[in-house]
């Protein structure tokens, strides 16, 4: 068990900077994720805590202990890839049991811990048998089989989930939360996924261009999103954004003229006068007379485009002065059609205003 | 071309496409029946005639002499009797006296030969008969053509096998081929491996003079690199034609195109695994034991079987670093050496062109098994 700890770590290819500037604590027995983009960053990141990538500058410490060159080996880590990886020449068990036979592990301990973790993963029928022999959900439980019985201090994991299906995922997603809970090894997880990073995550890290953007826990990367990008990338549907004008205080555009209150209404004296971005989420936007929200200088006016019934609930794509689109999340017995002229109520406490250049969230700010 | 034959389930495109291979296949093969079957005819027949006839009865003319020397009295005749066909399953045609009229009588009719009478039967048998005693010296050729059946036999196998020391010839190449198949191998897997997944600095320079090497032609470097053995084995005192010199010369000639082979299959298999294995623990000895050599089974194994031919047939290379004594020829040298100066013995030929293919047809087969196995499957998706 233990810390990781990366202070300003860089990862340079050539003339390209694929990390910038890193530093996160990860504490012990933390699940942390790295989420973004593909190309953001982080797999590579999560390669350099591995070893299997030279850090180009910066410190990386994992226990107390500065690992820079320590070789992957002896890092006391075990990696899950996206691949599987697995041995395709050896079988589940002798898959397991490699890293310890390398290490001349007494054979009664191997069979203890490849026993226990085969029968934590219910991998334990299948020892005998060949990785191509298995299906993709076997195959990416025997790869965590093989991460497990090193019994590392850190583990680390490549978008393990990426290969399956659907239905698959997110029964996996559950297993290895209940694993960390029950083992409570520090993971470190990659995914481009941010429902993985929100139900997964006791700690996230959104990455962009190989900077970090925010680390926080999934609920408030979700409430207080630092900025555009953040607030766009968490949750699904994502947050809608659109273009008003800051006058007198009031968020103008032709179809509407939002007065947010409380602390926003100060910050946005130093904006009069300019075009700013206007974040809300779906959930946060009502049909006028079908909503818990209040009326009240917050109505958008819109033409609604494409419905989409859910069943518990219904999504309303509907196009803001025909140039922008908004997502608004209402109760499933809505009666809306394409075509409708819809107003809808904005629910102000949870309106975000992005400055135009820094694209920062103006709460934060 | 989409136009489908009626009841099947081909297309006059996918039809044009099996005929052509069928002719392909034909073309390529054919050759090498044709030297098969020239392998199981007679000697005689062998230079008179192609190989294709070998199937049908086939004429031939020649010529039989009788002599009066060998005439018999019996019972008040004067009698020469005897046999030209030796086969018996041959039979004559038709007979005559002069090369010209090879037509002229059919088997069974008696001619008169200068006053004597002369048969010659179907089965080769022939009666002159004489009532006066034969004049001094008298002989005649009588031409006919024979009818012979098609004939095949072991006898060319016999010949090239019985022959001198051609056991040893097998065992010597034997100790030549193994050998120089099994260590340019190993080199080549283990440089294969550094080029692939290890980094040094110029890996790629140095990579792309190996495979520079393999335009250097084997005939011009062949004298040089025997004086450089041989200078060398001066200063410890071995002697000039070793197997350990052919060894050295085969691993040597084989390595580039070994070593880029190998570095490709090496360098596809997948990043994950080895990475995997890093992070277990292994070392780079440790990865290549492990997992690259029985993941690379295949590649190994057509590299394999392209040297241990290439070896096999080799005849230049032994003849320049080996001598001809019993304990030293291989057999592609001993063959040569049964064909003759003038290589005019076609039956050792063919025969012994069987012979020596009869070795690396097995390894062949024993080795095809791997170009087909997917030995990946399974350790990575889609793999």
């Amino acid at each position: 068990m233990a810390e990781v700890v990366l202070e300003s770590i860089y990862k340079r290819f050539g003339n390209v900077t694929a990390v910038k500037d890193f530093s996160l604590n990860i504490a012990d027995e933390e699940f942390m994720v790295f989420v973004g983009p593909s190309g953001c960053g982080k797999t590579t990141t999560l390669r350099m805590i591995a070893g299997l990538e030279e850090i180009s500058d910066g410190v990386l410490k994992i226990g107390d202990r500065v690992v820079n060159d320590v070789p992957p080996k002896d890092r006391d880590i075990a990696m899950v890839f996206q691949n599987y990886a697995l041995y395709p020449h050896m079988n589940v068990h002798q898959n397991m049991s490699f890293g310890l036979r390398l290490r001349k592990t007494p054979k009664a301990d191997i069979e203890r811990r490849v026993g226990e973790a085969a029968k934590l993963l219910q991998i334990d029928h299948l020892l005998e048998r060949r990785p191509r022999e298995l299906s993709g959900g076997q195959r990416q439980r025997v790869a965590l089989g093989r991460a497990i019985v090193r019994e590392p201090k850190v583990f680390l994991m490549d978008e393990p989930l990426s290969n399956l299906d659907a239905k698959l995922r997110v029964e996996m997603r559950a297993s290895i939360s209940k694993l960390h809970r029950r083992l409570g090894v520090t993971t470190v997880y990659v995914t481009h996924d941010q429902v993985e990073a929100m139900t997964m995550g006791t700690r996230i890290v959104v990455m962009k261009d190989g900077l970090i953007q925010q680390v926080d826990s999934p609920i408030n990367l979700y409430d207080k999103p630092v900025n555009k990008f953040v607030a766009g990338f968490m949750g699904s549907p994502a947050m809608n954004f659109l273009l008003g004008n800051v006058q007198n205080g009031h968020l103008k555009s032709p179809q509407f003229d939002l007065a947010p209150s409380g602390d926003l209404a100060p910050k946005l004296k130093a904006l009069e006068g300019k075009k700013v971005y206007v974040g809300i989420r779906p959930e946060n936007l009502g049909l006028r007379g079908m909503s818990a929200i209040e009326e009240g200088d917050n109505i958008i006016k819109a033409q609604v485009e494409v419905v989409e019934p859910l069943g518990a609930e219904t999504h309303i794509l509907a196009s803001v002065g025909g140039d922008q689109t908004l997502v608004a999340r209402v109760d499933s017995h809505a009666q809306v059609a394409a075509g409708d002229q819809i107003d809808l109520l904005a629910d102000l406490g949870f309106l975000h205003v992005f400055d135009m250049e820094s694209e920062a969230n103006l709460r934060y700010t | 071309m989409s136009r489908r034959v009626p009841g099947l389930h081909i297309t006059w495109g996918r039809l044009l496409t099996h005929a052509s291979l069928a002719v392909l296949v034909v073309i390529w093969t054919v050759p090498t029946l044709g030297l098969f079957v020239s392998s199981l005819r007679d000697k005689d027949q062998l230079i008179v005639s192609g190989w294709w006839t070998a199937f049908s009865t086939t004429e031939r003319s020649a010529a039989g002499r009788i002599n009066a020397r060998d005439a018999v009295e019996v019972d008040g005749l004067h009698v020469v009797e005897g046999n030209f066909l030796e086969d018996p399953r041959r039979s004559i045609v038709s007979y005559g006296v002069s090369q010209t009229a090879l037509g002229a009588f059919a088997p069974g009719e008696t001619i008169d030969l200068e006053g004597t009478a002369f048969t010659l039967n179907e089965d080769g048998s022939y009666r002159w008969v004489s009532e006066e005693p034969f004049p001094e010296g008298a002989r005649h050729r009588i031409f006919h053509i024979m009818a012979i059946p098609p004939t095949f036999a072991l006898t060319n196998y016999r010949e090239v096998l019985a022959s001198e020391s051609i056991d040893r010839a097998f065992i010597n190449t034997f100790t030549v081929t193994i050998p120089a198949t099994l260590i340019p191998i190993l080199i080549a897997a283990f440089a294969a491996y550094a080029f692939a997944w290890m980094k040094f600095p110029g890996r790629q320079w140095l990579f792309a003079l190996v495979v520079g090497l393999l335009v250097v032609p084997l005939q011009m470097s062949l004298i040089p690199l025997l004086r450089m053995y041989n200078d060398i084995g001066a200063t410890f005192g071995v002697p000039s034609k070793t197997y350990l010199g052919i060894w050295l010369a085969h691993t040597g000639f084989g390595l580039p195109l070994a070593i880029y082979l190998l570095r490709n299959y090496i360098g596809g298999l997948p990043r994950d695994i080895i990475e995997s294995a890093q992070l277990d623990g292994a070392s780079h000895f440790d990865i290549f034991i492990r997992l690259i050599l029985p993941l690379s089974v295949p590649a190994l194994a057509s590299f394999a079987i392209f040297q241990f031919l290439w070896v096999w047939n080799d005849l230049l290379v032994a003849l320049v670093f080996l001598g001809k004594d019993d304990d030293q020829i291989v057999l592609t040298s001993r063959l040569r050496e049964l064909l003759g100066s003038r290589g005019d013995n076609w039956e050792i030929l063919t025969s012994s062109a069987f012979i020596s293919i009869l070795v690396p047809l097995m390894v062949f087969f024993a080795l095809q098994r791997y170009f087909v196995r997917g030995l990946l499957a399974g350790s990575v998706k889609g793999g």
